[in-house]
Formats: C-alpha cells, structure tokens, sequence
C-alpha cells in the first residue's frame, strides 16, 4: 500500500488544514461578539463555502488570522490558539478561555484526504459550533456592552495556558486523523471568575474611545494585539467605547438636593427634553401618576415619539422611584430647572422643528396634557393611592375630584388658562402658592412616600432622610444579642407547649397531604 | 457491515418479517435488540414542565447538527456535490441555554410537532412525569417483494426526561440556571460520541441516496431518521403504549 501522499492529496490537505484553522477563528470570534449568529442554508452549492458550512467570514478576524499563521499550518508544536478574554470599563482584563487547534504526529495513513478528512473536518466545525455556545465565556459575551468587553487575540506557537488560573477545565471539541497527523481541536477555558489582583497586570486607566493595542507587562514574548469582539460597532482599529454610566447617576443624586419648592427636578433623556421651563412647571400641577407620565408630556411631538425611560406604574415602590431616576439611558441628561432664559433658548433651539417661542411649544404641551388628564383612570389612580412618587407632581387634594384642579379648573373654563395663568403669574389655581415667577410656579409638595398629616416636608429633606436611614435596630449587635438571649432562654417553654399540642400539629399535617 | 445486521440472530427484532410489517413492533424491537453496529446513547434530563420542550429541542437539534449534511447534487459520472448548511443560535425562554440549530424551518417544525405531542402525552398520562424520547438513525434495505423494506437502525439517541414541578419562584430561577447547565454537559456529551468517528452509513450512489438520506427537505439533508416516545413510569417500562412516530416513508408496501 502506497503511504506516501500524492502531491495532489498533500496540496488538497494543506488547503484544508489552512482554510479549516481560518474558519475554527471565525467561529469562535463571532460566537462571542455578543449576538445571536445566523446563517442561511442554501440547496445549491456557492462553491465558496468550505465545509459545506454557511460560516461567514469577518475581513478582520480573517487578516487577524492570517497574520498570525504567517503563511505556516499547526503542526507538531505549533499551534494555533484563539485567546478569548474579558476586560471591564476600567482597564481589569482575564483570560476566559484558550481555543487550541494543534497537530500531535498520530498519522492515518489510510484516510482518504478529499473525502473522509473534508467531511471530517467539516463535522468537527459544526462541533465548534455547538461547544462554542457551552461555554462558560459564552453567557458572558452575550452580556457584554456597559461594564465589560469581549476580546479575542490570536497567536501560532505554544500554548499557553498560565492565565486561566487555577483549575481551569478543559473541554476537547474533536480530533480528525490524517495522513500527516491528527488535528484536535479543544478548548481551556477558567472556572474561578472571580477577579485578578489588579497587580498581576499593570492597570491602565479608563480611557475612553482610543484603541488599546497592547497589553503591557505580558508575560509572552509574541503578544499580537487583542481586539474586541465587536467587529459591527467599528473597524478593526476602532477603540472600544465605555458608555459614561456615572453621569446620570451622580446627576440624579445632585438633583434631589437643597431643592427649594421652586425647584423641579427631572431626570429626562437628552433627545427628549426640548422643551423649556414653562412646560415643567405646568406638570407640576398636574394629578400625574408618575414620572412616566410626566416624560410624556414633555414630548410635544418632536417625533411624537414615546420618551426612554420607561413608564411605570403610578404607585411605584421606592425601589422603582430610583430606578425610573437612574435607568434613562446612557446619554441621559439632567436639568435643574432655574429661571434661565438663555438655557430655554437653548433648549428651545434644540428642537429640530425648529419651534419658536416657549409659548408655541407649550400650546402644544397643553393640548396633549389636558387629553392625558382628564382620563379618568388616572384620577383613580392617585385618588385612590397617596402612596405614588413624585406625588409633587399630584394636586394637593386627592380626596374629592371636585377639587381637581384639573378636572374643575378653578379659574377659567378655557383649558389653556390654568397654565396661562400660572405662566403670567395670574393666580393661585390648582394648588400654586408662593412665589409666581414668569417661568414657573411654587407650588407645595407632597413627596412620595410622606403623607401630609404625618410628616410635611419638602421633597428633597425627604430625598436626603431616605439617602440616609438610621440603622435598623434590629440589625445593632447590642440589641441583636440581647433578643438573641431571650430567645434561647424562652426555648424550654415553647419547646414544652409544642410537645403538648403534638396531636394537633400531626392532625395539621395529616390534612395537608 | 451492513448487510449482515440485517440477519443477525441477536436482538429479537431482527428477523426477516414473514408478513406485511408491523411498524410498531418493529421500532419496539428496535429499541431492544440492536443491530451489530447500532450504537446507543441515553442522555437523562430531570426539568420542569414548560422546560421539556426547550431542553428536548436542544438535544434533538445538537444531534441533527451533526448529522445533517446539505442537499446532495449528483452529477454525471457518479459525483455529487453538497448544498450549504447554515446554523442559527436559539435562545430558550425557560432556560439559560443557547443552542445552535441547522437552519431549517422544515426541520424545525417537524421536531416541534413531535416534541409537542409528546408533552402533551407526559402532561396527559398523569403518572410520574416520566418519559423517553428517541432519534433513532436507520438505513432503508431493500428487499424483494412481497417483503417491505427492512429499517436499520445504526444510531439511536435516547433522553429520558423527567418532570419535576416546583413550588417558588426562587426554586424555579435555580432550575433555570441548572438545566442550563446539565445542557452544556449534554451537549459536550454529544459531540464527544460524534467525535468517535464511529460507523456512518456510506456515501451513496444516486439511486440509493433514498435509503440513507431524507431527502424530502428542502434545504437540509439528514440522514433518515425517526423519532418515537413513550411515557414511562418508574421501572422504565411504558405505561401507555402511546408510540408515534415521524416517518418518511417507511410505510411503504
């Protein structure tokens, strides 16, 4: 039997070797890009596809490939490894996982190389695939974005499995004999998430939209760059871009505080909020449900679209009150009102229909708040709960909806007047006290979560008792440890009072079953 | 190899039929007596009930993964080319668990037909939410009249499932997260046996594509295959003889 390869067969092998270690690459980069993979099958065959397999073929992990392999093919000692790893918004990174794609010296002599190798090669792919998603790495790259990013490095040569810390596992995807050798395909991939000591790796600060080209302090001497795996956001040269997710929130913390009565704060998102100060002072009078709806009418219809943040409930918890503060997105703005002309120009300006005065948008404003008002839904809603945030936001009366200011405009049957008049500084309808200002009203607060016979207070006194609760008394160790002494001496008597009543309790659980 | 599974004395079910066939025994026998290179793999899976279809669809369409290839083009003189297969990634809703398909509505809906009648028998059978289903690989051998043609099977896939019903929610998140997990090792499972490169039926010839193929889809081409269950109840053994199976064409007189 003749043992040798043709030259034919030997040209044929090498082309699949190569071209099977470039898709191996493209498979395991696309399966961490964070999104769902799909591909068409088609009955007739395109000739382009290898392995009979639909894989598409991202250039750059395709270049990345090549320029790692150098023009050479795994072979004994050389092997081709795809690096997977995490690294967060502010500079930490680990290794997840290490896909190796070696060639050990088992030779099959007798394998038939165009038919047998192919489809064998093309089993141990649709095996990739499926391994791909098994991962733990996997979950952990469909969840990438906000605080953390997936990269991916190539290199050719020896393994090296050091940075996955201890323990790691490893999985063998599949081996496919040949006349040249067995290629196996496995991967090694960390168990122990928990985070690297920031020494092992020297920390880079945060730096935001600038490529970060390589590691420092790598311990290897071939360190290629890493790359994200999210070749659609940008080119291959493109920085990955950290989202600034403290703004909003220390925004929204700065909102609440030392606000007097005049003030009204929102947190709104910046493609929304177009609309100038009049507008905010209008809702304050209106029996909204929340924040939500306060969002709405804010919107006078620059796309008629429905704002980001996300409507609630009226009678959120206070959990949903910090949520609904915090969750805008990303490129969330905050506002805090005050009487500044030129920011309402600004703002006004800002609105792509170009609209013109304050006074025009808020017409608009009107007619859809006064729609949204006088649903009588709503009016159940914050009468019949006192418990809502932003109940600032709520008239003063929610007993009788005779005195909703809304729905029996105290001063004007025209719609439009209750907010004229508060604009123009007309009159006290609807609950307006205090100063009048020509942008916006004083008006008395009722803050979530404090009802007015209890506790009067403004909103942000509320906001900063809430900030900082006293300790629950429960949880001091003094008072822990005390109870904890009654309890135990307390023991003996229940102990003896349950043994009486044993009967009882078996009758109790007889009927259970 | 293959011709010689069909005659072997060893599992009873393996006899050459005297009359018209009998469809049900025959899978019955299946199960039991294996031809000489039939391998066998039982996979077990214990999930709630509205994870049985999520957890059953991912073994089913792992293993069909594997073992489908792209419609074959036979050209003259014998060779053939092979259509493309593509893949698409299938979040479950009830489990923390992506797995990935061959991209196939036909396919698709063919296993959710099985996989829905056979939860709705587990929902039905009242028993101890035991049940088993089977991906059973077979070659079609022709054999003269009057005798039908002989099925052989030479891979068949077992999961037995087991419902398990939850009281709290929390219980409910674990069971999320650790199905997903007993997935995973299903799947490496899987491949490992794919990965032996154990027997696999011959490429064919034009005029036997039929017998080791099902062709009758329109973008895919896996090898034949059916697909029976049977509700269980502790023992193993079936409560109901409740057996459908998805066939081609076995049916044929």
């Amino acid at each position: 039997m003749d043992t040798d390869l043709s030259s034919q067969d030997r040209k044929d092998l090498d082309k699949f070797i190569k071209f099977f270690a470039l898709k191996t690459v493209q498979v395991i980069v696309q399966a961490r890009l964070g999104e769902k993979i799909c591909t068409r099958s088609s009955s007739s065959p395109t000739g382009s596809d290898w392995f009979n397999l639909a894989i598409k073929d991202i250039p750059e992990v395709t270049h990345e490939a090549k320029k790692a392999l150098a023009g050479q093919l795994p072979a004994v000692g050389r092997s081709m490894c795809v690096e997977i790893s995490l690294k967060t918004s502010e500079g930490d990174s680990m290794e997840l996982e290490i896909w190796c794609l070696e060639m050990n010296e088992k030779c099959d002599k007798e394998i038939k190389v165009s038919y047998t190798v192919y489809n064998r090669l093309s089993l141990l792919l649709k095996s990739l695939l499926a391994i791909t998603r098994v991962t733990p790495a996997y979950r952990l790259s469909r969840k990438q974005g906000r605080e953390y990013v997936i990269l991916y490095r190539i290199y050719f040569g020896e393994v090296q499995l050091n940075g996955l810390g201890e323990g790691f596992q490893t999985v063998r995807v599949g081996t496919v004999g040949t006349p040249v050798g067995t290629i196996t395909l496995s991967c090694a991939y960390r168990i122990n998430l928990a985070f690297m000591s920031t020494r092992q790796f020297e920390r880079t600060p945060p730096i935001m939209g600038i490529v970060i080209d390589h590691f420092v302090d790598r311990p290897y001497p071939s360190s290629s760059p890493m790359h994200p795996c999210n070749y659609r956001t940008a080119g291959e040269d493109a920085g990955v871009a950290y989202p600034s997710v403290e703004d909003s929130q220390e925004v929204c913390t700065t909102s609440f505080s030392t606000s007097p009565p005049s003030q009204c704060v929102f947190t709104v998102s910046k493609a929304h909020f177009q609309t100038p100060t009049p507008v905010v002072t209008d809702t304050l009078r209106v029996p909204m449900a929340g924040l939500a709806f306060s969002h709405q009418l804010m919107v006078p219809g620059k796309e008629g679209g429905v704002p980001l943040a996300p409507s609630q409930p009226a009678y959120g918890t206070q959990a949903d009150h910090e949520k609904m503060a915090t969750c805008t997105p990303s490129d969330g703005a905050h506002y805090i009102v005050t009487p500044s002309s030129s920011e309402d120009t600004e703002t006004v300006s800002n609105s792509s229909e170009g609209r013109g005065s304050p006074h025009d948008v808020l017409e608009a404003i009107l007619v859809r708040k006064v729609g949204a008002l006088v649903n009588n839904s709503l009016d159940q809603v914050t009468m019949t709960n006192l418990d809502i945030p932003f109940a600032m936001f709520a008239p003063k009366n929610f007993e009788l909806e005779d005195n909703d200011p809304m729905v029996n405009p105290p001063d004007s049957p025209d719609t439009e007047s209750p907010l004229q008049g508060s604009l123009h500084s007309d009159g006290s309808s609807g609950g307006s006290s205090g100063n009048t200002h020509d942008d916006f009203v004083m008006v008395d607060f009722k803050p979530a979560f404090s009802k007015d016979d209890i506790l009067p207070m403004d909103l942000g006194t509320f906001y900063r008792e809430f900030q900082n609760p006293p300790q629950l008394s429960s949880l001091s160790i003094d008072i822990g440890a005390q109870s904890m002494a009654e309890d135990l001496d307390s023991l003996p008597e229940k102990l003896a009072v349950h043994e009486k009543n044993v009967k009882e309790f078996d009758a109790f659980v007889e009927t259970l079953q | 190899m293959v011709e010689s599974s069909g005659s072997s004395p060893k599992g009873s079910g393996w006899s050459r039929p005297k009359r018209a066939s009998q469809p049900p025994a025959r899978l019955v026998g299946a199960a039991s007596g294996w031809g000489m290179n039939c391998r066998a793999e039982v996979l077990e899976v214990s999930v709630e009930g509205r994870q049985v279809e999520e957890a059953l669809l991912a073994v089913l369409h792992t293993v069909l993964l594997h073992r489908s290839t792209g419609k074959f083009h036979y050209k003259k003189e014998g060779t053939y080319s092979i259509g493309t297969v593509g893949t698409q990634d299938i979040d479950c809703d009830f489990i923390d668990f992506t797995y990935v398909r061959v991209s196939s509505e036909e396919l698709d809906r063919a296993l959710r037909k099985v996989v829905g009648e056979f939860k709705d028998a587990l929902r039905n059978s009242g028993g101890d939410g035991l049940g088993q289903m089977s991906l059973e690989f077979y070659q079609k051998k022709k054999s003269r009249w009057p005798f039908s043609d002989e099925c052989i099977p030479w891979e068949v896939w077992t999961v037995k499932v087991h419902v398990v019903a939850l009281a709290t929610e929390q219980e409910r998140q674990i069971c999320r997260e650790k199905v997903g997990e007993k997935l995973c090792e299903k799947v490496i499972n899987i491949v490992e046996v794919m990965n032996r490169h154990e027997y696999l039926p011959k490429m064919p010839t034009q005029s036997e594509v039929d017998n080791v193929f099902d062709t009758g889809l329109r973008d895919v081409q896996p090898y034949l295959y059916k697909i029976s269950f049977q509700i269980t109840d502790a023992l193993g053994t079936s409560v109901t003889t409740t057996m459908r199976r998805l066939i081609k064409d076995t049916l044929a007189l």
